[in-house]
């Protein structure tokens, strides 16, 4: 373990500018985009530069730690402020800081008619510093806090444009939704700290092998709640589909590339208690499953491109969460799908926020058609990413997705059939889906009227979608080259039986496998739209209706959670109503009552005053007589 | 002669006020009788004073005197100036003082 003494700044740096952006108001209107993008770059910067040092150091020195403050010390339990960079945080803080950086840029142009412009900047890097420190902390508190912080971003982005009802109400519904998570995250914490007396990540793993099954289980679920909160999975998916109410590169950078995978970070860095339980592993494997098939299958019947898409990275994620259910060697899977994916997600949802750009924020695909000729950037940018998500080698997807897909079938027996069958299922819808966008969007006749003019867009917006789309030609090819990073993160997944246990077939026929279901996908999806979509959606077949309404999610929770929690407080209402005022006014009635009786008293005539003093006077001596008798 | 007689006779004449002030409207006659209370409890401290043997309570009645006389001069002035203003001197009529 080295003590480093520069972390801090990789959080202090953006919450700084956030924060001065917000106070200085009008006055940094003109260059407060260009401010907020260096401070970005140079989170980035410092991200570089830690992962070279860290790489220079070998084996137990390369995780490193800064104490930063005491932060709560109350008898025994003492918790520090500090920060830990190890093989897993640092993947993360790079993705977010290049990433986030790309996004910056594009922001510049994307947003630049937007009067709020500065605003959106300082809530951008007011994100960075909330995920940098959800990634860097190194206890459940504090990356509790930075669990806290990006849900309070993500809030902030969403309903960035909130004069508009609906855009404020999405914002709120994904708070809502978080907040259900959150309340895992922090029942976990408080198990954690009754189980161990500790909360931070060293001392629950040194404690987690004395624990019991049951304590570890309920850490686990409720650990797997808080995921499913921030990562949008099943049963807290809801909100994702919402989400993408926020401006485009929001929903790249926040809904598509970093803060949805923090339950995937979560869920590794608690390796130590899902190892230790296999029922919480049962849970995530489930969780996983369903959604990956969940969302793809949503993902077919969106023509808004930003909500299929947003489907898609439902999906996705639950590819990462299946991983991270699948044991030790899983992890690794995980965390190396959700680096491709940062990658070839944000580069599709930066081309969908270019067509937008040129197609006067249109995002009905039946109303696209064509643009490939007219946009050929980012036709070509998003067709790269394409070709990575539905796995065809040798793009990124290609390396992450077939690993898990071929893990999920070693997990051995009925559970490994079912798991690996419901992966390949979801890659071959994948595919489907995927190339439905493409072909509705930029092949085919157009179907655009004449008030729109698309054309390509600046400078500032196709670059970072060109160097995202490098990333998601080369990063999965890179990544797991001699097992680069399975490697890389042993220190920190522990994975003890690497490549153990019955291979069920060999990684080629799982490959071919996938290819070829795929292939069914893609041609499918060619065969259906690749000419004559009508402009307006047609009715559709029972499931494809389902399907658009989400598969009904919203409708389940309206009629489960909303109805119900509105029956108990209108009843609450009536009873505060009757009973409790009730009460109050009895006792006001019963006073009023009495006076109105002893008012007759006060009638004015001095005699019966002097009548009512004599019989006084008479009854205390009376009193006072039978007293001392 | 018992000197208790004086007691008995001094709870007579409070009574008698007592009953005259709660029964009588003349604001003049309840006047006499407030007076009669005070005569009343005036003999009864003389007595006292005889039957302890000191003066103590012949004080006391010196007392309750001033504040008899102080009385008359403010009650006897409110009641020429009430019935000035109403003709009547009824203690009824002056029940304003209700509402």
């Amino acid at each position: 373990m080295t003590t480093r003494n520069d972390l801090v700044y990789l959080i202090a740096l953006p919450l700084f500018s956030s924060a001065f952006l917000l106070l200085l108001g009008k006055v940094a209107n003109k260059w407060g985009h260009l401010f907020a993008t260096l401070v970005s770059a140079s989170t980035f910067g410092i991200g570089l530069y830690e992962f070279v040092a860290m790489r220079s150091r070998a084996g137990d020195a390369r995780a490193a730690t800064q104490k930063i403050f005491e932060w709560i010390s109350v008898g025994t339990f003492k918790v520090d402020a500090s920060l830990l960079l190890d093989q897993l945080s640092i993947c993360f803080v790079l993705l977010i800081t290049g990433v986030g950086t790309l996004i910056h840029i594009y922001s510049i142009a994307y947003m630049s008619h937007d009067k709020d412009r500065r605003r959106f900047f300082a809530y951008l890097n007011l994100f960075i510093a909330a995920m940098l420190l959800l990634v860097l902390g190194d206890s459940y508190l504090n990356l509790y806090v930075g669990w806290e912080g990006v849900g309070l971003a993500s809030y902030l982005l969403i309903g960035f444009w909130n004069e508009r009802p609906a855009y404020a109400t999405a914002a709120k519904k994904a708070f809502v939704a978080n907040r259900v998570g959150d309340i895992g995250l922090s029942l976990a914490i408080m198990i954690a700290f009754t189980q161990f007396g500790s909360v931070t990540f060293a001392g629950v793993k040194a404690g987690a092998p004395h624990a019991s099954p049951a304590a570890l289980t309920a850490i686990g679920a409720m650990i797997l709640l808080a995921a499913a909160g921030k990562s949008a999975q099943f049963p807290l998916q809801s909100w994702l589909g919402d989400a993408m109410a926020g401006p485009t590169p929001v929903s790249a950078l926040i809904h598509a590339a970093t803060m949805v995978t923090a339950g995937v970070y979560l869920i590794t860095r608690s390796n130590f208690i899902f190892d230790a339980s296999s029922t919480a592993r049962l849970l995530v494997v489930i969780v996983g499953a369903i959604t990956l098939l969940f969302g793809a299958i949503v993902g077919t019947a969106k023509d808004d491109i930003k909500k299929a898409l947003a489907a898609s990275t439902m999906s996705q994620i639950g590819y990462m969460i299946l991983a991270t259910g699948l044991g030790p060697i899983g992890y690794a899977f995980a965390i190396m799908h959700l680096l491709t994916h940062g990658f070839f997600k944000a580069s599709m949802f930066l081309g969908a926020g270019s067509v937008m750009h040129g197609m006067n924020d249109e995002v009905n695909m039946r109303r696209y058609g064509g643009l490939g000729k007219v946009m050929p950037i980012t036709a070509i940018t998003f067709g790269l990413g394409y070709l990575a998500i539905i796995g065809v080698p040798p793009f990124a997807g290609f390396y992450s997705k077939d690993k898990i897909i071929e893990t999920a079938f070693n997990a051995g027996g009925t559970r490994g059939l079912v798991l690996g069958g419901a992966a390949l299922l979801g890659a071959a819808i994948t595919a489907f889906y995927m190339t439905r966008v493409v072909v509705l969007t930029f092949s085919g006749k157009k179907r655009w009227d004449d008030q729109a003019h698309p054309h390509e867009s600046p400078s500032l917006m196709w670059i970072p979608m060109v160097l995202l789309s490098v990333g998601s030609v080369a990063s999965g090819y890179l990544l797991s080259k001699g097992s680069a990073l399975v490697h890389w993160l042993a220190p920190v997944v522990n994975p003890t039986s690497a490549e153990g246990g019955k291979e069920l077939m060999r990684p080629i026929v799982v490959s071919e496998l996938a290819l070829g279901v795929v292939i069914l996908g893609v041609f499918t999806a060619i065969v259906k739209y690749g000419k004559n979509v009508p402009v307006e959606a047609p009715h559709g077949s029972v499931l494809t209706r389902f399907a658009r309404r989400d598969l009904g999610q919203d409708d389940f929770n309206h009629r489960v959670l909303v109805l119900p929690g509105q029956a108990i407080t209108k009843g609450l209402v009536a009873m505060d109503f009757s009973f409790i005022d009730g009460v109050v006014r009895a006792v006001g009635w019963v006073l009023s009552y009495f006076s109105q009786s002893l008012k007759k008293v006060q009638n004015g005539y001095v005699r019966s005053y002097a009548l009512l003093m004599t019989a006084g006077a008479i009854a205390l001596l009376a009193t006072i007589w039978l007293v001392t008798l | 002669m018992d000197i208790s007689n004086y007691i008995y006779l001094s709870a007579i004449l409070f009574t008698i006020g007592a009953i005259g002030v709660v029964v009588r409207r003349n604001a003049i006659v309840v006047f006499m009788c407030v007076e009669l209370m005070l005569n009343a409890a005036n003999l009864a401290f003389v007595t006292f004073s005889r039957i302890n043997g000191n003066i103590d309570g012949q004080i006391a009645s010196f007392f309750t005197m001033v504040v008899a006389a102080c009385e008359v001069v403010v009650g006897l002035a409110i009641i020429v100036t009430m019935y000035r203003s109403r003709r009547s001197a009824s203690v009824d009529d002056a029940s304003l003082l209700k509402r």
